[in-house]
């Protein structure tokens, strides 16, 4: 139910399983991480808990599933290149923030992504038909949102963060027990909606999980420019608890994620959740990095990949067999074919197309230019007379 | 049949979309317990609940973006903008998220939400409390606009809307808040002028004059006035502002000939403008003179002293059907 009184039940919620989901209101504070970037474990009192369930063969599932997305991720582009898709925004360098947050997801949450949630899109189930062709330029969406409970890609920076929070006081109305998820980047966090949504989430204690992937990078825009102290410490001054993780950690963002969706489930309010990461391509393919960013920056990064990571990390375990090596490379070789099958097979919209799902009821104006644009496309089959003006 | 002002035929309205439809909620600032700063909403939250009519804080962007996500999950929003100039920091949430999303996911999302958005001049209130905004939406695909003009439509088109499955920009004209007029509140909704309809309110044979929302009346007593000196205006009240109801228009101007538009937003870009070339368009051959527009100035809405000159009345639309019949009017002589 809604409440109606300003940070009510930010620190009286139910604990999580066996295990207290409480967060402290954020006032600076180190990056959770799990898996150092050498790929050891690192062991943590209260998260150790929330990923205790996760064994060898999850762990070579995430795995999977990151190499997957990295390779999506590369045969778009280089489809973007041949001329097959208009546009890609690449997820190089998160995969660990994407995988780590979805699959995180229950089936029956809900997710608000932006434009760069790819990885997201194939953990919730979107064909990959479906991921290409907003960016083919064939529709404005790709998979039926209702279907994997996945909003379509929001290109206005941070719109989506008031949408799941709506979609969370409707869930209060509903008195369910599903969690919503907004991904937004450190850019959205200067937005009006961003701020906002979490006036709204906060005055209402709306279970909602606010995931902000800090890659860095608005285009050419530093976060230094968005923001004077860490992403993190912002939602305190909203009553929001926050957690600041290692966004390239997939164990440290799963642990978050769940955390603070248990919390939502529960009844516990709102959560944000900064993953700090790095965007090591370019804004999207029209984009060009090396005009504004340090070479060295991106070898420090590329230093903390996040799939490396967890290879040093499955390797220390000797679970990196070749068995497990063959399975994953095959697994990404079909998907990237399948995605460029899907591709370059996909039929082309229809012209009278355009007028379609405007409204849902009919409409006067629309329907006399959709009669006279069918008009006009028809005159070209009609025979010319000799002579005819 | 009940006498009601326009506030309370708009309260019923609302009351009877709640107690029909659970998903209906209303959201807007002051609009529980004070019950709206016109009192609109008077007496819903207390009858409904603080979870059906819900205050919510001062942020307009958050009030349609959060009622977005109510629509994703299946709810009717009601969205109260407590001024027309107050819209504008939702501006994007309602053109690029509310008109869009159904386009967006090719109708597999709707967005069954209605923003009622008080508007116009004329009661002396400070900037950015009289403004008539309508245009920036009516150009926008994706929504349906509507103003509303006497308490019977202002019952029946809050329902119609809050039952439409498109987003509807419901605008109120609020210097007509306190007339009052009959409203049948057992009439039919199934039966009523449909929410895009166009409506004769006052025939008549030699000019057609087209308003909506608070000139509605202005456009009347301007007719009555004309009877008098044997002119025969026909007032056509729009109602729909998108789309506009061009069959209805268009029938009247080939009878008449002559075409007058008011309405008190200024007049470029406007929707005097818009119905002026569609009509031209479609009836060419019957018009004996060239539309005349009736408007509010091409100026920020002013202080309230000088509202007046701003508004269109009763004179300035006579002014105008003088034109548009070739009388002596105030620009004979001026060519060009």
């Amino acid at each position: 139910m809604l409440t109606d009184q300003a940070g009510k039940g930010v620190h009286n919620h139910t604990p999580g399983p066996g295990h207290s989901a409480q967060i402290p209101l954020r006032t600076g504070g180190d990056l959770l991480q799990l898996v150092s970037p050498e790929g050891e474990r690192i062991s943590h009192p209260e998260f150790d808990i929330w990923v205790k369930d996760i064994g060898d063969e999850h762990l070579c599932s995430l795995y999977e599933d990151m190499t997957v997305i990295r390779r999506i991720d590369a045969e778009a582009t280089a489809l973007q290149r041949q001329g097959e898709l208009a546009l890609w925004p690449p997820l190089l360098g998160q995969e660990a923030a994407q995988i780590g947050s979805s699959r995180s997801l229950r089936d029956d949450d809900f997710v608000f992504p932006s434009y760069r949630e790819s990885g997201v899109a194939y953990v919730r189930g979107a064909h990959l038909s479906e991921i290409a062709r907003v960016w083919r330029g064939n529709a404005s969406y790709g998979w039926d949102p209702l279907r994997i409970n996945l909003a379509t890609p929001q290109i206005i920076i941070g719109s989506q963060s008031l949408h799941a929070t709506g979609y969370a006081m409707g869930v209060q109305l509903d008195g369910a027990n599903t969690a919503v998820l907004a991904y937004f980047g450190d850019g959205a966090t200067s937005e009006g909606d961003v701020n906002e949504a979490m006036v709204f989430a906060a005055s209402y204690q709306a279970p909602v999980v606010f995931f902000c992937q800090n890659n860095h990078w608005a285009i050419s825009e530093p976060v230094r420019v968005q923001s004077h102290v860490q992403l993190a410490d912002r939602p305190s001054g909203f009553g929001i608890p926050s957690m600041r993780v290692d966004g390239n950690d997939v164990l440290a963002v799963m642990a978050a994620t769940r955390v603070a969706l248990d919390r939502a489930r529960k009844g516990g309010g709102p959560t944000f959740i900064e993953a700090v990461t790095y965007r090591m391509g370019p804004h999207t393919t029209a984009d060009d990095p090396t005009r504004y960013r340090d070479p060295i920056e991106l070898e420090d990064w590329a230093a903390k990949d996040p799939i490396l990571r967890l290879r040093k990390l499955l390797e220390a375990k000797g679970l990196l067999t070749e068995d497990v090596e063959a399975r994953v490379k095959s697994k990404a070789d079909a998907v990237a074919a399948e995605l460029r099958a899907s591709c370059i097979d996909m039929p082309d919209p229809q012209p009278l197309d355009v007028f379609n799902h405007v409204y849902s009821t009919p409409n006067s104006w629309i329907e006399r230019q959709k009669d006279h644009y069918s008009r006009y496309l028809n005159s070209f089959n009609q025979p010319v007379e000799e002579g005819a003006l | 049949m009940s006498k009601l002002t326009f506030a309370r035929a708009i309260n019923a309205g609302l009351r009877k979309s709640l107690e029909n439809d659970p998903k209906v909620v209303l959201m807007g600032e002051d609009i529980g317990s004070l019950g709206g700063v016109f009192r609109v909403t008077d007496g819903l939250q207390k009858d409904f609940g603080k979870h059906r009519v819900i205050d919510s804080p001062l942020a307009e962007s958050g009030i349609i973006g959060t009622a977005v996500g109510l629509a994703y999950r299946g709810y009717r929003p009601v969205c109260e903008i407590q001024f027309d100039g107050f819209i504008y920091p939702a501006f994007d949430q309602i053109v690029s998220q509310v008109a869009k999303m159904h386009y967006r996911t090719q109708g597999r999302v709707k967005m069954p939400i209605t923003i009622r958005v008080p508007f116009g001049g004329g009661i002396g209130s400070p900037e950015h409390h009289s403004e008539s905004p309508e245009a920036y939406f009516t150009h926008t695909s994706g929504l349906r606009v509507v103003a509303v003009s006497n308490p019977q439509d202002a019952y029946t088109m809050i329902q119609q809307a809050i039952a439409s499955d498109d987003p509807v920009l419901y605008f109120e004209p609020k210097r007509r808040y306190h007339d009052k007029g009959d409203v049948d509140e057992t009439l039919d909704l199934s039966t009523a002028l449909p929410l895009d309809k166009a409506a004769v309110v006052t025939a008549g044979s030699d000019v057609t004059l087209v308003a909506y929302g608070p000139l509605v009346k202005t456009a009347k007593d301007a007719a009555m006035a004309a009877a008098d000196e044997g002119i025969s205006v026909e007032v056509i009240d729009l109602r729909s502002l998108a789309p506009v109801d061009y069959p209805v228009v268009e029938a009247s101007v080939r009878k008449t000939g002559r075409l007058v538009i008011t309405h008190e937003a200024g007049q470029s870009g406007g929707l005097g403008a818009e119905i002026a070339a569609s009509i031209t368009e479609r009836c060419f051959h019957y018009l004996e003179s060239a539309p005349v527009r009736i408007t509010g100035f091409d100026v920020p809405y002013p202080y309230s002293k000088l509202e007046m000159h701003h508004l269109p009345d009763l004179d300035r639309i006579l002014d105008g059907v003088d034109r548009a019949l070739g009388r002596r009017n105030s620009l004979s002589g001026l060519e060009g």
